[in-house]
């Protein structure tokens, strides 16, 4: 029989689930007296409610429940905050109006069409305030946020004074998130002090902890399920105000409540990349040695909470500079509070950063590779620590090598394909590496299969399949031997699913419990205890008169770590066609390179990586969310005017993986993928566009009408 | 179309030219009042006829689901998407936009594939639905799904079942004689975890396997 081993090439263990129906999403369990809750949106930006007539809609048919701020109990944890940078929004908990869509009531009734009529049934009646919503008007209101400070090495803008430099400006819209899955929480009590959930979320534990906070309840009388999640993108990473709200319904209605948004309110609850204007300024001598780079960000927040995120932070160690400054501010506006979206902040300052750098190779008519290995960072120079393992230089080659980079024309608008222009580009990212404390419990049964249970979360990576063939790996026993559960609070603790920390965390927990169990079967069956041969697991438990054996590992980051700097780098390269005409782009083809570590599960990873390109390449092309200012609403909030890629949009596209492990981060070597796998795309895309065109886009999305 | 006449109550006539609500609140008033006088006059006064209207608006619906007749009772205004997934808890057809704008919803109707929340429920009187549970042949799942695991043809598995209706009615309809035209007749199916790529591998992986 065969056993897998790391590195294998395993279809998910998920997958017929997934392919039947079978799986259940958040949204699916049949509960009895489910009842549907439909959030009312405020239509003004800024201001307070003063009524809610609600006497239509309690009249209509099938209507339960009208919640207001008039009429809500209170949620016990909703304290006022000593700073309002940091509030937060609290439904239903006062009449303040932060933002258009925010919500002004919860309508529940019978079934879903009901609830949803009834919405339109409920009648708010406000005083209006001014409110700001146009980015550009207000960025000059930047404010610097708490617990940040700006940072310098040597002396700052420096490249004003090098022989070549450039000096441009970066914009990049709000972009959404937009999971296929709406956000959706299905809450019910089963006492006054416990309480479930059926809900969206990126980390089971921490839901747990919001929701018991909220309520002030015993975290262990709060179960969180979140089995199966619909994409998520970092908009699950917290728990948001409505999943609050579908508790409390559910509380005050003694009903299990399902509360779901739809995809209009998806773009203002629940998060998104937010609009930001970078200024990137870079100077080099003119051998193409960089003397200084400085790197000044604002990005939108919420005037009801600060939202921040590291889109500076690349610049400071990414290339070498003898003189690096970062400036980072934010703009409150009546919007809804941004979250972290794949490749958080560092996509949006690759993006900045990479263009510039592209910039300044054409100044110097250098390769646009050559200058990235002219400046190449031996040693992490922000914290002054070695890196645990760097392979660029390896990305740089096999991308060169697979894009056929030899065919590129250093003279933009040069290339031709019939009536087609050609260009190609590269774009870079780096993303932390983490690891932080996780645990897995894991259980031999009397038939020699093996079940493994931590609080992790999988919300499309394939983590489940990557736990597997770890456990295969060790215990050397196959796949299909092997179950692995997750998505379930009272499991053990586990960190949330974000920064690409999952397998290099959780993995580690389930490396060390397999390592611990084959230490427990090796000695119970008379053998060393780091023998490696097979022995029948089965067998030793009958043997010993076991049940079952299980044991629970914790596992934590090796102190060994903190010598290093940790990350993850990728090199993306990009071919695109550009029609002259009209100024229609097409991707033709990319290549994403990663020195990510030890790859685990490669048929997921590939996969993972291919989704962040297309990730990427819609916020390259086509992703922009759009206000209308009069009103302070986005006037695109659905699939048919917010476009993300399409199949039509998409290449073939290559995943390379330089697979070495690292020897630092955790036992098994893995720096993870998720956010790497974006950040450098729209670089690489807009480069491409540069080197077919000659046109130097700034601004994202790179839509035809810029081209012509 | 099948060209029957849709099974609604028969006083609908009437309906169609006007008052609805009006109508049946004063038709199931009268029939409430004839039945349990006491307690209708008291909901009256509390406004429930808008209520009891509420249950008299229902819709005879009959529909086959995957192999199973169902005879049922519907609001006109509930979607086959929600009929699926609310009333006959076949929640394997996802719902990502309500919009018509996404294909998460793709079911196959008389064997076209429709996205399903853009369908009324009522308009399908008589018709046969095919939903991603009806797929497999008993435990045997159909060539495409095999082929989606075998090319890991999703992440999340949110998008998974329209992108498999959508598929298996590409290939039937003639729309999968070249990886482009496949990319374009999946473009109804959005997919955010980005997964294209296998998808079309997938497809093709089916078209030239000779079966769908
Ligand atoms: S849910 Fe029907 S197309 Fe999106
Ligand atoms: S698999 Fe997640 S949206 Fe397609």
């Amino acid at each position: 029989m065969k056993k897998e081993t790391i590195g294998d090439s395993l279809s998910r263990v998920d997958g017929r689930l997934k392919v039947t129906g079978g799986a259940k999403y958040s949204g699916e369990y049949d509960l009895p007296g489910l009842t549907y809750g439909v959030l009312v949106p405020a239509t003004i930006a800024s201001g307070t409610i003063t009524a809610i007539d609600s006497k239509a809609a309690l009249r209509a048919p099938g209507v339960v429940a009208v919640i207001t701020p008039f009429n809500a109990i209170k949620v016990p944890g909703y304290q006022p905050e000593a700073s309002t940078r940091v509030k937060g929004l609290k439904l239903f908990n006062d009449n303040q109006v932060y933002f258009n869509g925010q919500p002004i009531a919860l309508v529940v009734a019978d079934t879903f069409e009901r609830a949803t009529n009834a919405v339109s049934l409920v009648k708010a009646t406000y005083q209006a305030q001014p409110f700001e919503t146009n980015f550009n008007k207000n960025i000059d209101k930047g404010v610097s946020p708490q617990n940040n400070k700006d940072y310098l090495r040597g002396e700052a803008y420096a490249y004003k004074n090098a022989p070549i430099k450039i000096e441009q400006e970066y914009t990049l819209p709000s972009e959404m998130h937009n999971p296929m899955e709406l956000h959706v929480t299905t809450a019910f009590w089963t006492g006054d002090d416990n309480v479930t959930l059926y809900t969206k979320s990126q980390g089971v534990i921490s839901s747990q902890r919001a929701i018991a906070n909220a309520f002030q309840l015993d975290p262990k009388n709060v179960q969180i399920n979140s089995r199966f999640v619909g994409g998520a993108f970092g908009s699950s990473l917290r728990t948001w105000p409505h999943e609050v709200a579908a508790v409390q319904a559910a509380k005050m209605l003694n009903r299990p409540v399902k509360l779901t948004l739809t995809r209009e309110q998806m773009f203002t609850l629940v998060g998104y990349r937010p609009h930001t204007v970078q200024k990137v300024g870079i100077g080099a001598t003119a051998d193409g040695k960089i003397v200084g780079i400085s790197h000044e960000s604002h990005s939108q927040t919420a005037v009801y909470e600060e939202f921040t995120e590291r889109s500076v932070n690349v610049s400071r160690f990414l290339y070498s500079s003898p003189n690096v400054n970062t400036v980072y501010k934010v703009v409150p506006l009546n919007v809804g509070v941004p979250a972290p979206m794949r490749g958080p902040g560092e996509a949006t300052g690759s993006f900045a950063l990479e263009s510039a750098l592209d910039e300044l190779s054409y100044a110097l008519n250098m390769d646009p590779i050559e200058l990235r290995l002219k400046n190449y960072a031996d040693v992490d120079e922000e914290k002054n620590l070695p890196w645990s393992s760097k392979y660029l230089k390896e990305c740089y080659q096999k991308g060169a090598d697979s894009i056929g980079w030899s065919n590129r024309k250093a003279k933009p608008g040069t290339n031709n394909d019939g009536e087609w222009l050609v260009g190609y580009g590269i774009g870079c990212g780096a993303f932390g590496a983490y690891r932080s404390r996780s645990l897995a419990k894991i259980k031999l049964m009397p038939n020699g299969t093996v079940n493994i249970q931590s609080a992790t979360s999988d919300i499309g990576p394939g983590t489940g399949t990557s736990m597997v063939l770890i456990a295969a790996d060790i215990l050397k026993i196959p796949a299909e031997k092997i179950v692995f559960e997750l998505g379930d609070s009272s499991f053990p603790v586990a960190p949330t699913q974000g920064g690409s920390a999952t397998v290099s965390s959780v993995g580690s927990a389930v490396h060390d419990a397999c390592v611990a169990l084959r230490q427990k079967l090796n000695s119970l069956a008379g053998k060393p205890e780091n023998n490696t041969d097979d022995i029948d697991y089965a067998k030793v438990l009958t043997q010993n008169n076991l049940p079952f054996l299980e044991i629970t590992q914790e596992s934590n980051a090796n102190e060994e770590a903190k010598k290093y700097s940790m990350y993850s780098f990728s090199a993306h390269f990009a071919k695109v066609h550009v029609h002259p005409l009209t100024g229609v782009v097409k991707v033709k083809n990319v290549v994403a390179v990663v020195d990510a570590g030890k790859i685990v599960s490669y048929k997921t990873a590939r996969s993972q990586m291919i989704g962040g390109a297309v990730g990427g390449i819609g916020m390259a092309m086509t992703e922009e969310a759009v206000f209308d200012d009069r009103f302070g609403r986005y006037v695109n909030g659905n699939f048919a005017d917010y476009h993300v890629p399409v199949n039509a949009d998409i290449p073939q596209i290559e995943a390379i993986f330089i697979n070495k492990p690292d020897p630092i981060i955790n036992p098994i070597g893995t720096k993870g993928i998720g956010e790497i796998s974006l950040i450098g795309v729209a670089a690489a895309v807009a480069n491409a566009v540069y080197n077919a065109t000659g046109k130097r886009i700034r601004e994202l999305p790179i839509t035809p009408d810029k081209l012509i | 179309m099948s060209g029957k006449k849709p099974c609604i109550p028969a006083e609908s006539e009437d309906l169609l030219h006007g008052n609805r609500r009006d109508f049946l609140k004063k038709t199931s008033f009268l029939t409430a009042m004839a039945l349990t006088p006491g307690t209708v006059v008291k909901a009256a006064e509390e406004q429930w006829d808008e209520k009891i209207a509420g249950v008299f608006e229902k819709v005879s619906l009959h529909i086959d689901v995957n192999g199973v007749k169902h005879t049922l009772s519907v609001e006109p205004r509930v979607t086959l998407l929600d009929l699926l997934r609310e009333q006959l808890k076949l929640t394997g057809t996802k719902k990502g936009c309500d919009r018509g704008q996404c294909g998460a919803c793709t079911v196959h109707v008389n064997g076209v594939r429709v996205n399903s929340c853009l369908s009324l429920a009522v308009t399908n009187e008589g018709k046969k639905i095919t939903t991603i549970e009806g797929l497999a042949n008993g435990n045997e799942l159909h060539p495409m799904q095999e082929a989606f695991i075998e090319h890991d043809g999703f992440q999340c598995g949110y998008c998974t079942s329209g992108q498999i209706m959508s598929a298996v009615a590409c290939i039937n309809e003639g729309h999968a004689g070249s990886e482009a035209e496949i990319r374009e007749y999946m473009s109804g199916n959005i997919c955010r975890c980005g997964a294209y790529p296998n998808i079309v591998n997938a497809i093709q992986a089916v078209k030239q396997g000779g079966q769908s």
